[in-house]
């Protein structure tokens, strides 16, 4: 058993290292929280921006779902999605049990909530200022939304960086229907978890390290790029 | 710059294959909001020419009359018709100018193309209507600026060139010229005043009566919700008929 700092040290070997098994565990992460935000802002912002601008009987239940399913506890959604891709369940013809493609789906069903919900509130804001120019403009509903949607750009990266964070920082839904296999469906959070219980403290703790690294860079970019766009008045 | 290059290919007079819609009558319009009445039984008609200025107090009701005149608002009574057509048909062949313009968060010339490409012009065609649009408001050099950090005038310019870029038949003006500096207002009247001499109807709601005496054709003076007088402008400054008018142009507060 290693102290902290022997783990620390151990850990920050690895990182330089460029340690193989290390790498392969971070790329995987990437791709699929990465692809998995891409498709939960495929479908979030579309049906945050229609909530947006709609008015309709029934809206503020919509609303209530939306900002309830914000916060799915992940591993009530890997348990779902389980047993729906489980040999026996209904999906379990597609093999997507244990696959990155499980741990992708399992992520967007996690984040899509977030992005809509977020979306809408941003897109609601946005709407507000510029209905009554749009109606003056006699513009259709779909220009409407790809307008609010571009004008809105720089404040839906933030809702894209939140739904991010949240997938790559997630470990309850990647390891119900990935299962944590070596170089097969082992991602940053689900290797902490595992080294961790083996008592591999410094794999873990390498994994930490990058892990709150991609954190920081990833926010400290969209941070910048805001600031860019504030300076241009485009937030 | 060619006419064509900055208005579209179609002159608004020409649409001769359209119904005129120009020219409107208004009957007993009433307008109620949270149990105020705003709007009290208003008629008058409109020419399917010249600059309409529309004058009146704080709270006369002018602001209101012009988004139920362009169909962004429906009376709680009376009938609006634009030569024969109610106000919602006729919406996207009329601009309106805000006092306060709402741009988009993007550069100046996509402003402009963003509308140009809404109506469906072409690529090449929105290139070459929004370089002469900007030109005929004096923004060419803006072109690539952010559209939300123009100054209040600029705003106000850009503005107009996107109204003019719907090649509207009515364009409406809500106190366009608030608080901006003369030689800003100077500009914006000289392009009101070229649409108006290309057959474009102008309603130009003010609070100047001098920008009123500049731009007028006829005067619709409101008081209280009502239509005190509705005068050309030959006879309205001169020779004011009701008594609000009259102190109106006196500088007396009117309320």
């Amino acid at each position: 058993m290693h102290s902290i700092g022997d783990s620390f040290a151990l850990a920050l070997q690895l990182v330089l290292s460029g340690d193989a098994d290390l790498l392969a565990i971070v790329l995987l992460s990437l791709r699929v929280s990465l692809t998995a935000t891409a498709l939960a802002c495929l479908i979030g912002l579309p049906v945050g921006a229609l909530v947006a601008i709609s008015r309709f009987r029934g809206r503020n239940g919509v609303l209530i779902l939306m900002n309830a399913l914000m916060g799915l506890p992940p591993v009530v959604v890997g348990l779902l999605l389980y047993l729906q891709f489980s040999r026996s369940g209904p999906l379990g013809f597609l093999g997507l049990l244990y696959t990155p493609t499980a741990m992708i789906v399992a992520q967007t069903v996690l984040i899509a909530p977030i992005v809509a919900a977020l979306s809408r509130q941003v897109l609601e804001d946005l709407h507000t200022e510029y209905a009554e120019q749009f109606r003056s403009l006699c513009l259709t509903r779909l220009q409407t939304v790809r307008a609010l949607l571009w004008d809105a750009r720089y404040s839906l990266l933030t809702v894209g960086l939140a739904g991010f964070g949240r997938a790559v920082a997630e470990v309850g839904a990647v390891i119900i229907v990935g299962g944590n296999i070596d170089h097969l469906t082992r991602v940053m959070t689900t290797a902490i978890a595992l080294e961790t219980s083996k008592g591999d403290l410094a794999l873990a703790l390498a994994l930490g390290i990058i892990l709150l690294t991609i954190a920081l860079g990833v926010n400290a970019a969209v941070q910048s790029v805001r600031m860019t766009a504030a300076r241009y008045a485009y937030v | 710059m060619s006419d064509a290059a900055i208005f579209g290919s179609v002159a608004p007079a020409a649409q001769t294959l359209r119904a005129d819609i120009r020219a409107c009558e208004v009957q007993d319009l009433v307008l109620r909001l949270g149990g105020a009445t705003v709007l009290d039984g208003l008629s008058f008609a409109l020419e399917k020419s010249g600059c309409t200025m529309v004058l009146g107090a704080n709270g006369a009701g002018k602001s209101l009359l012009l988004k139920l005149l362009h169909g962004l608002m429906q009376p709680t009574a009376g009938r609006i018709a634009w030569g024969g057509q109610g106000p919602g048909a006729v919406t996207a062949r009329q601009a309106l100018v805000f006092q306060k313009p709402v741009l988009l968060r993007r550069s100046v010339a996509a402003n402009l193309d963003f509308v140009l490409k809404a109506r469906g012009a072409g690529r090449g065609d929105v290139t070459a209507r929004r370089d002469a649009l900007l030109d005929h408001v004096g923004l060419a050099h803006k072109a690539g600026q952010p559209a939300r950090l123009l100054s209040g005038g600029e705003a106000q310019r850009l503005a107009l060139a996107r109204a003019l870029a719907t090649d509207p038949e009515v364009l409406f003006l809500d106190e366009p010229t608030a608080s901006l500096d003369p030689a800003s207002v100077l500009a914006i009247e000289r392009i009101v005043a070229g649409a108006r001499e290309r057959g474009v109807k102008i309603v130009f709601v003010t609070h100047d009566t001098g920008q009123a005496r500049r731009l007028a054709d006829d005067v619709l003076f409101l008081h209280r919700g009502r239509v005190a007088e509705h005068s050309p402008a030959a006879t309205f400054f001169p020779t004011p008929k009701s008594a609000a008018a009259r102190d109106y142009l006196n500088g007396k507060l009117v309320v």
